[in-house]
């Protein structure tokens, strides 16, 4: 009897359900089409040329060479130099902007007095002119600058910061200087957003201070890690502007990043070597986003649910 | 007189404590002053230099600037200085930049005309199209979430053949068109904004769903206002990007004089140093402005992000 009753409940739910979803699913789209309607014209359709360029010889006389563009620039040394730089200043700075942001937001959670004015100091590089960062950046580091006369209290030996292999930590220490402050915001506010509930249980059960943070909140903060990273790794990528503006077109060997060999190809109107140059980023771009995303999507389920 | 014996001890374990953690709290403050100065000093240096006679900053600054006939940089062994007090507090920069030579007020006309509508049409498309991603979400609306995450990653250098490609097709190159429509469809803000929507608790859009509501409704009364700090800080960011870009007028518009003011700022040269300061403050003037304004949104908006969770 009772089994009966509720053979038909189950299979009218879906049905409606269907066609709800349907209608306003359908309307969601509605939102999302200006936004693409844009975004294929602007972004998607060039792009697809950009796609035709990289398998011609060159624009004006349109003849298909195959993969000959993406084995030049492949093998080219200058790509290899740029692109080798991009990936080691990603790979360090970005994980040292995360690192360094948290360590920042929980010193900044524990009591400290004028909070709020830390926090403002802290973002105030964000709305600094570029170019004014750059001309502080040129006399600090200049070889005449102040860095080089506070070390020559301690050494007599003088470094050309922008032109010497430690061209590096002073884009480094940009980076991290223009980008910690936001970071640290988001990672504070996800600290606050930890129910106390879950580490006063955690204390209950015994946790030392470093295994709370480490097993909880740690893994309650992973999107916003997830979320960081992404953001780092975007302001990774335009550091260029700085590095441009303070080196030009042609810096220091391991300052040579992709976006100057793109920026020289694009200056020497050679567009087929600079479309190919593009989609191999694109595609390096697509995959580890891909990885992220992923790694995001686990992770973040895992502790919501 | 045991108990007596245990207060005290407990009293001195306490007091050693509070002694303990005043210390720890003054190591941690002094840290964060160091810290905190290194992070304000180039506003600060940029206030205050712009009060600097020309001559002043020509003699702290021009040995970095030096160059010789054929425009290359060359070596002065000249000490440079940062000075952080002006010898004499002068006027003469800001005199200059504001009556004598209008170019600069252009310029910084010609910033806010590229920055304000690219915000707001930014802001607008993507209030939209965040809704439409945090709504009933499927595959192919998640593969495309993902195809804007990836145009937004990808460095400027990457768009920019596209870019100037759409731009001479359509015959807006050279034209502040061209700056403004790859600003409008950036997907910057969509990615952010469709962060803040999804964390809006699933019970209060299906309630009002229950409650025969539209999904413009729902969009409009509901998402827009709890989302409002997250659009206030989406806005900021984006302002910020747009006020500084360099990039994008100087491929896309040939003609100096349509310049915005950060491209001016970005070139400066041995002849303009001394305006350099004076110039960059009012350049600073509007995102100062914006975020004295919105700081709190920037701060409690993003806490949203993370309080409403779990």
């Amino acid at each position: 009897m009772k089994i009966n009753s509720f053979i038909p409940k189950r299979i009218k739910q879906p049905k409606q359900r269907v066609k709800t979803i349907g209608k306003r699913g359908l309307v969601s789209w509605l939102f999302l089409l200006p936004s693409l309607v844009g975004v294929m014209v602007f972004f998607v359709m060039p792009f697809m040329v950009v796609i035709g360029y990289s398998f011609m010889n060159n624009p004006i006389q349109k003849e298909f060479v195959g993969f000959s563009n993406f084995v030049n620039v492949w093998n080219n040394d200058a790509f290899r130099l740029a692109g080798g730089n991009t990936l080691k200043f990603s790979f360090t700075a970005v994980p040292l902007a995360v690192i360094l942001s948290l360590v920042l937001a929980v010193v900044m959670e524990s009591r400290i007095p004028f909070k709020s004015f830390f926090r403002s100091a802290f973002l105030s590089p964000l709305m600094v002119p570029t170019a004014s960062i750059v001309l502080i950046w040129q006399v600090m580091f200049h070889q005449n600058g102040l860095v080089n006369n506070v070390l020559m209290m301690f050494s007599d030996s003088k470094t050309d910061w922008l032109k010497s292999d430690k061209a590096y930590i002073v884009i480094i220490s940009l980076f991290l200087w223009k980008n910690l402050g936001y970071n640290m915001i988001l990672f504070m506010s996800a600290l606050a957003g930890i129910p106390k509930e879950l580490i006063e249980v955690a204390r209950i059960e015994s946790a030392g201070k470093f295994q709370i943070f480490w097993h909880v909140k740690l893994r309650f903060m992973s999107p916003t890690i997830m979320f960081v990273t992404i953001m780092s790794l975007i302001n990774s990528f335009k550091v260029f502007r700085e590095v441009y503006l303070l080196t030009g077109d042609y810096p220091y060997d391991t300052l040579y990043m992709l976006q100057h060999y793109m920026n020289n190809k694009f200056a020497a109107l050679d567009y087929q070597m600079l479309s190919a140059a593009a989609i191999i980023m694109f595609i390096i771009v697509s995959v580890l986003i891909y990885f992220l995303v992923r790694l995001e999507d686990s992770y973040g389920k895992d502790v919501e649910g | 007189m045991e108990n007596k014996a245990y207060e005290l001890y407990k009293k001195r374990i306490k007091k050693k404590k509070e002694i303990e953690d005043r210390t720890k709290k003054i190591i941690v403050t002094v840290a964060a002053v160091v810290f905190a100065f290194f992070f304000i000093m180039p506003t600060l240096l940029t206030v205050t230099n712009s009060f600097m006679a020309a001559s002043e900053i020509n003699a702290n600054y021009g040995a970095i600037f030096a160059t010789d006939k054929n425009g290359a940089k060359i070596f002065i062994s000249k000490t440079v200085n940062l000075k952080f007090i002006p010898d004499m507090v002068s006027f003469a920069q800001y005199y200059t930049v504001l009556f004598k030579s209008p170019e600069y007020l252009f310029k910084f006309w010609n910033s806010m005309i590229y920055t304000v509508p690219i915000v707001g049409m930014q802001l607008a498309l993507a209030s939209l199209a965040a809704y439409g991603f945090s709504r009933h979400t499927s595959r192919i609306k998640d593969v495309i979430f993902f195809c804007y995450i990836v145009l937004m990653l990808m460095p400027y250098q990457v768009t920019l053949v596209p870019n100037y490609l759409v731009s001479d097709f359509l015959g807006i190159l050279d034209t502040k068109w061209a700056i403004w429509f790859p600003g409008f469809f950036s997907p910057f803000a969509i990615y952010l904004l469709t962060k803040f929507m999804k964390r809006v608790p699933k019970e209060l859009t299906e309630a009002a769903e229950i409650d025969g509501a539209g999904e413009w409704d729902i969009f409009s009364k509901i998402q827009l206002p709890l989302c409002k700090g997250g659009i206030a800080s989406i806005t900021i960011l984006v302002f910020f990007d747009y006020w500084n870009m360099v990039e994008q007028p100087l491929i896309l518009l040939k003609d100096p004089e349509k310049h915005p003011l950060s491209v001016f700022l970005s070139k400066i040269n041995t002849g303009e140093i001394s305006l350099a300061f004076a110039v960059a403050v009012i350049y600073l003037i509007p995102p100062l402005l914006l975020f004295l304004y919105g700081e709190d949104y920037l701060v409690e908006g993003i806490s949203y992000q993370g309080g409403v969770k779990g």
